[in-house]
């Protein structure tokens, strides 16, 4: 090559090659532990004896669950009218909660599809307890749509079944939508996780199968569907994991696109707004992360997984909730400035309203809890700090309710005609409702990390040292 | 022999031991044999000559499938089977029909890309020689086995037992079928 003489002897004014710094690999199991180390932590999990503290909470979830059970039971006996909602208020805790949940959901499928296609392996020690949280999410939020049709019976009318009335949807609603992407969220997360699931639980098949425990051992593997580890199938099961990585990222960016599209779509002011899909996007992984937080902590803890979940697991997890909670703060900031902007009276007198009207307690609430708290993450000392980082995990999940409820009942509270507005209190059988959802989410994820492995072991093998087949493992 | 014989199976205790053997094997020429891992193995599939998988087709061809399910289901319950004018909007549009359009691409891609990975692999298919080795446990855990088939055509009890010796397989045992 003609330049590469010239590069001998002068020094080039353009490199030929550019070599990437080189970095230390992040390392993500502590303590450089075997592949039997890791088998042997999680199994011992699932088989060891149930432990006082799990019976505990698991009393004290069926507990709280039994108040939406009750909240339920009551709104079917009687009528939707038990709810707070009122003229102009339509639309209140019920939709709040439902967006509240749904968003919650969403870390879990951005931690196993987004961080997976942008090769985090930190996600391998979070992202099957993610997963799980993402599932029992859906099932709280799928709770408060159902319910709110009224007559819960008829709520098979959402798909497109046909009917002796001879009707079909109308797909042009935006709350039609919502049905499509909101069961296919729900049953891709589910098919999503078992995929990953299948190896752990043959796994745990053939481990229940040598300690003698025949029934366990068969109805693992049932589930397991006779998985043995083949490499002809591990080629054919990482493509399809990755496609579902891939199709699940712009599923999970799309699921929430369409529930903003719920308000974006209507002519409210303080909904009408083209930034509501990118806002949602983002306050619905804020507050998947305050989640991710809020449950991995104390089970860190309590099950001794330090190696498995690192400090530095816990500050990527802290990085993205201030990364996320920024935009969201960027979002309020914008959304005041185009209502300015706009030259728009309705526009203009719905956020003024929101920080300073009725519900400014409301407003202030959320400000203090989305804007200020993820701010304390720049700090390494409180990130270092699992207890601290722990509460700020509390004050997220806090402010992501009252957002949404400030969007949905402050703009439906006031709108254009003074002569309609009203004030929204919730009844008692709304919070009952809502209360006792934390209790059903916490039955479930109680199960699962009592039954089920909650770490994907396959997966944490494949990040280890050792696995590396050009050697680069630190024992042999 | 006493029972039919599934094949010869050989352990090995590291990621590199298995990766060099599975190298060997493969260039011995055999055709009917597996690695059976713990967890995939990053770069075996080109130590055992394994093509690209083609999951990816049938993941398409369900996304495609799926995106044309939600148009036309939309189309023709809208436009067709019963005409209900809502707002003074058009009876069709891809527009509005794109949102439920795009969930069930992706709704049909997810039971394409499952269905399609199962039926590759042949599961489910709860009963297998393999998993009736009596050290399967280990290859769920922590150790790779190789498994060479009778039905291999180059299968010779005698020379493949000796090329997974020299490979560095331990614990060189038959499968029962």
């Amino acid at each position: 090559m003609a330049h590469a003489n010239h590069a001998d002897t002068a020094a080039p004014a353009i490199l030929q090659e550019v070599k990437p710094a080189l970095l230390p690999r992040a390392i993500l199991i502590s303590n450089n532990r075997s592949f039997s180390w890791i088998t042997e932590k999680i199994c011992g999990i699932i088989e060891g004896k149930t432990p006082t503290w799990w019976w505990v909470c698991f009393a004290l979830a069926c507990f709280v669950a039994s108040f939406t059970v009750a909240g339920i039971a009551y709104l079917i006996a009687t009528g939707v009218g038990v709810w707070g909602h009122a003229n102009p208020v339509n639309w209140a805790w019920d939709i709040v909660n439902f967006v509240f949940w749904i968003g919650i959901g969403h870390a879990g499928t951005l931690i196993s599809a987004i961080l997976c296609l942008l090769r985090q392996k930190w996600r391998t020690s979070i992202n099957r307890a993610a997963e799980a949280m993402t599932i029992f999410a859906v099932v709280c939020a799928a709770i408060f749509p159902v319910f709110h049709v009224g007559r819960v019976w008829y709520a098979w009318y959402l798909f497109p079944i046909p009917n002796s009335n001879a009707i079909w949807q109308n797909f042009r609603s935006p709350l039609e939508w919502d049905v499509f992407a909101v069961s296919t969220y729900g049953t891709v997360s589910v098919l999503f996780w078992y995929v990953g699931l299948l190896p752990d639980l043959a796994v745990l098949r053939d481990r229940f199968y040598s300690s003698g425990n025949n029934l366990r051992s068969a109805l693992y593997g049932f589930f397991a569907l006779g998985w043995r580890g083949s490499n002809r199938h591990w080629s054919n099961y990482e493509m399809a994991y990755l496609i579902l990585a891939g199709i699940s990222t712009p599923l999970v960016l799309s699921v929430h696109t369409i529930v903003s599209f719920d308000f974006a779509v209507s002519l409210l002011p303080g909904w009408h707004t083209t930034i509501f899909p990118p806002y949602f996007v983002a306050g619905a992984i804020f507050s998947g992360f305050g989640m991710v937080l809020t449950l991995m902590l104390p089970l860190r803890a309590v099950y001794k997984l330090e190696d498995l979940i690192t400090q530095y697991h816990i500050d990527c997890m802290c990085k993205i909730t201030l990364a996320t909670g920024t935009i969201v703060g960027y979002a309020y900031a914008m959304e005041f400035f185009i209502a300015w902007y706009s030259a728009n009276p309705y526009e203009g007198f719905a956020f003024i309203n929101r920080a300073f009207g009725h519900y400014a307690w409301a407003y202030w609430i959320m400000i203090s809890c989305n804007v200020i708290t993820p701010q304390f993450f720049w700090f390494k000392a409180v990130r270092n700090n699992t207890s601290f980082v722990w509460i700020l995990s509390i004050f997220v999940n806090v402010g992501m309710w009252f957002e949404r409820f400030v969007i949905i009942v402050t703009s439906l509270a006031r709108d254009f005609l003074p002569s309609s507005w009203g004030y929204y209190s919730p009844s008692i059988v709304e919070i009952f409702t809502f209360f006792g959802t934390f209790g059903v989410f916490s039955v479930l994820f109680l199960l699962f990390i009592r039954f089920l492995p909650i770490m994907p072991m396959a997966e944490l093998k494949a990040v280890t040292p050792q696995a590396d087949v050009h050697g680069g493992g630190a024992h042999h | 022999m006493a029972a039919p014989s599934y094949g010869l199976i050989a352990t090995f205790d590291t990621t590199p031991d298995l990766y060099h053997a599975a190298e060997k094997v493969r260039d011995a020429g055999y055709r009917n044999w597996d690695c059976i891992t713990p967890f995939p193995v990053h770069g075996l599939d080109k130590a055992m000559g394994l093509p690209r998988s083609i999951v990816p087709r049938i993941s398409l061809a369900g996304g495609i499938i799926g995106f044309c399910t939600g148009m036309s289901m939309i189309w023709w319950t809208g436009e067709v089977d019963y005409q209900l004018i809502v707002g003074g909007k058009p009876l069709f549009s891809p527009m509005f029909a794109f949102p439920v359009s795009y969930e069930l691409t992706i709704l049909f891609t997810a039971f394409a890309t499952i269905g399609g990975m199962l039926f590759l692999n042949g599961l489910p298919m709860h009963y297998h020689a393999v998993l009736k080795y009596e050290h399967i446990r280990r290859g769920m855990d922590d150790q790779f086995f190789i498994v060479i088939e009778t039905r291999d055509p180059r299968f010779n009890l005698a020379n493949t037992k000796a090329l997974l010796e020299k490979a560095g397989g331990k614990n060189i045992s038959e499968l029962e079928a």
